[in-house]
């Protein structure tokens, strides 16, 4: 994660920002440890912290070590790549259209992401990993453009409800693509409803590899757009004036999004509303500095899908429930607390 | 406006009155023939949807059948397997069509239809629930989802009701809503066998596969108690049409006008979608279509009505027809053949400033 580098005020003497910023990222660390930890250990079967630990460095072979590194290391890994790549496409997608309700899940994202898998798997019939991981970021690039096209012509630009309708209507649409699909299909449907509800567990650890670097190369994209948005928060024209490269900035930023949004939607499924969720909590003690906001995004999302993660699998035990549907159970009504805010701005 | 905006809008027309109230509607001359042409090809699709299938029927044989019962096979198939179904395709057709368009008046907004704004996601899930864990068993599948349907329309209601609402926020609370229903729904996919699951995806993409008489029976009366309702409603609807502050100057009652058309529409949308499923874009494309036609500002909830039932029952022949031995629902067929209307739609209200 290569936000902190451009993230840090550039002034020689500590000053009580820049400590107190220190001071929040070590909370977070601690907290993302903390929920490290607790994924590893809680689930159907409890398993003792230090034993946790001990098996972690020295794998002894057992049953016990064997849930600890086949399943419970590789889904703690995935939420930390998920959580942390949805979150910094929302903040980006909040940013980029001045707009408080954007998230990839509202404004079509996944919904693209996941016909370019359904259409990779059911009509092409292609498995490998790779092909299915860039079909997927197809799908997310030209779901991505199509809203925006749509919700930026005419007059008044982009504004927060066309973004939100075209979004809307965008993903029905391809909602009804993936649906024709998969009625013809019944064995892709057994296999597609597992990654629609957006889970942890639903891709072997071995897609970590192939999808890193797209995770890598989207935080790298985003963090040095983060000065762009703080100029393009000005409003357009300012920005303009100030000598910003304003397509330019949306170019990069969209690239970021589609890249992270896409791995995500690869590994996860589509949940929706961490992106729209973390960037909001986030926003109510950074303030408006989009570099503080996509690093403390970076560092929460993680944090809320494994902590959604752990309750799906504390609250339904034996059995388990997606994080899919506890995000969206937690992010839907916060949608609607936001839009009953009265004085909904751009932001 | 423009100069044809202007011609329209003072477009002739006829004003009927109902003797001895203040009831009144303008009937404009182009409406009634758009009306009437569309009349005539909902019922070239009827009888052809009747026609058409595995065994195709002459159309004297048809007609024959429908006046006097035919002979044994062609009476059968006519009497018990096809009307039934051309007359679901037929009713929900025109529910669709008509709630689309009260519910675009209303909101002001060409996008927002039942589809999108949470109302056919709540009858899903509810019918979801019903088909795959027996949720209301003894109620039967149409009730589950009529009042799914009822039930998240009065959740988005009340979740925008904020002091008054606006159109606005119906339509982004519906988003929210309807997010919930399909996360929802996901799961009771996810959790079901997969032949029950493909079962309920077939449900929910909207089909008239196997629709008989007892679907037919609930449509009837649903709609014999809520189209008058819609007629008596109409002219609040105009007139709320021109935004709250112009129709409370012109004496509506703005609040209760729009509660009551809210009802009506989802009322609609509910029974249509718990008789043949939420069949994609229907609702939204309908009004558009109609508005087109008819040529007039204002909503066309006539001629809505006439181009959802034909699309609808036009729809599903071609569903049937397309490829051999398979009877796709006619949810697919609408839904692809409904995207690139929804595009055209999306950038053409956005250029002219109402896309929100």
């Amino acid at each position: 994660m290569t936000i902190e580098a451009t993230s840090v005020v550039p002034r020689r003497s500590a000053s009580p920002a820049v400590r107190s910023h220190a001071w929040a990222t070590l909370s977070c660390l601690a907290l993302l440890l903390v929920l490290c930890l607790a994924s590893v250990a809680l689930g159907t079967r409890w398993i003792p912290p230090d034993q946790v630990l001990t098996l972690l460095l020295h794998p002894d072979g057992s049953e016990v070590a064997a849930i600890v590194h086949q399943m419970r290391v590789p889904r703690t890994l995935f939420g930390l790549l998920a959580g942390a790549a949805l979150a910094i496409a929302g903040a980006l997608m909040q940013g980029l259209t001045r707009n408080p309700l954007a998230d990839p899940g509202i404004l079509g994202v996944t919904a693209g992401a996941s016909i370019g898998i359904v259409v990779t798997t059911t009509v092409l019939g292609i498995a490998s990993v790779y092909s299915y991981v860039w079909f997927g970021f197809a799908g997310a690039l030209a779901a991505t453009a199509l809203v925006y096209l749509l919700g930026s012509a005419g007059g008044g630009g982009a504004t927060p409800a066309k973004l939100a309708l075209a979004g809307a209507a965008v993903s029905a649409l391809l909602q009804s693509l993936v649906n024709a699909a998969l009625l013809v299909d019944a064995a892709a449907l057994g296999d597609f409803r597992f990654w629609a509800v957006g889970a942890l567990t639903g891709q072997p650890a071995t897609m970590l590899g192939p999808v890193l670097p797209f995770f890598a190369a989207g935080a790298v994209l985003a963090a040095t757009t983060a000065p762009a948005l703080n100029t393009l928060a000005l409003g357009e024209d300012v920005a303009r004036g100030l000598g910003q490269r304003v397509g330019l900035a949306r170019l990069r930023g969209a690239a970021a999004v589609t890249l992270l949004a896409g791995a995500a939607v690869a590994l996860c499924g589509p949940i929706a509303f961490v992106g729209l969720l973390v960037p909001h909590v986030v926003r109510a003690f950074t303030g408006p500095d989009h570099r503080w906001i996509l690093w403390y995004s970076a560092l929460l999302g993680p944090c809320l899908l494994l902590a959604a993660d752990i309750a799906g699998r504390l609250v339904a035990r034996p059995d388990e429930l997606p994080v899919g549907i506890v995000v969206t159970a937690l992010g839907a009504p916060f949608f609607v607390a936001l839009v009953r805010r009265r004085g909904l701005r751009e932001l | 406006m423009s100069a044809a905006e202007n011609a329209r809008a003072l477009a002739p027309g006829v004003v009927i009155r109902l003797p001895g109230t203040r009831a009144c509607w303008l009937v404009r001359p182009r409406a009634m023939v758009v009306s009437l042409l569309l009349a005539a090809v909902v019922a070239a699709a009827f009888l052809l949807a009747v026609a058409v299938g595995e065994l195709d029927l002459p159309l004297s044989d048809v007609a024959a059948a429908l006046v006097t019962g035919g002979d044994d096979v062609t009476g059968l198939v006519v009497h018990d397997l096809r009307l039934p179904r051309a007359l679901v395709g037929l009713l929900v057709g025109a529910a669709f069509g008509v709630s689309g368009a009260v519910f675009q008046s209303l909101t002001r907004n060409p996008l927002a239809s039942p589809d999108v704004i949470g109302v056919s996601a709540g009858a899903g899930t509810a019918a979801t629930a019903g088909l795959l864990i027996g949720a209301g068993a003894g109620l039967g599948l149409q009730t589950v989802a009529l009042l799914g349907g009822l039930g998240s329309a009065l959740l988005i209601y009340l979740l925008a009701y904020h002091g008054g609402t606006s159109g606005f926020r119906i339509v982004l609370v519906g988003i929210g809503v309807a997010a919930l229903c399909g996360s929802v729904t996901t799961y009771l996919l996810l959790r079901a066998g997969v032949y029950q699951a493909q079962q309920a995806l077939m449900w929910l993409t909207g089909s008239l596969n196997a629709r008989g008489w007892e679907h037919v029976g609930p449509l009837v009366v649903g709609l014999a108690v809520l189209a008058p309702a819609v007629a008596v409603l109409a002219p609040w609807l105009s007139g709320l049409q021109l935004g709250d502050t112009p129709a409370q100057a012109l004496g509506l009652p703005v609040h209760r006008a729009r509660v009551a058309l809210l009802a009506v529409a989802a009322a609609l949308a509910s029974i249509g979608t718990a008789a043949a499923g939420p069949v994609a874009f229907v609702a939204l494309i309908s009004p558009q279509i109609a508005v087109r036609l008819v040529g007039a500002p204002g909503p066309a909830l006539v001629s809505s009505g006439l181009v959802g039932s034909a699309v609808v029952l036009l729809g599903d022949v071609l569903a049937r027809e397309a490829l051999p031995g398979v009877e796709l629902p006619v949810g697919v067929v609408t839904g692809v053949l409904g995207a690139p209307v929804l595009l055209w739609l999306l950038g053409r209200a956005n250029r002219s400033g109402v896309g929100g």
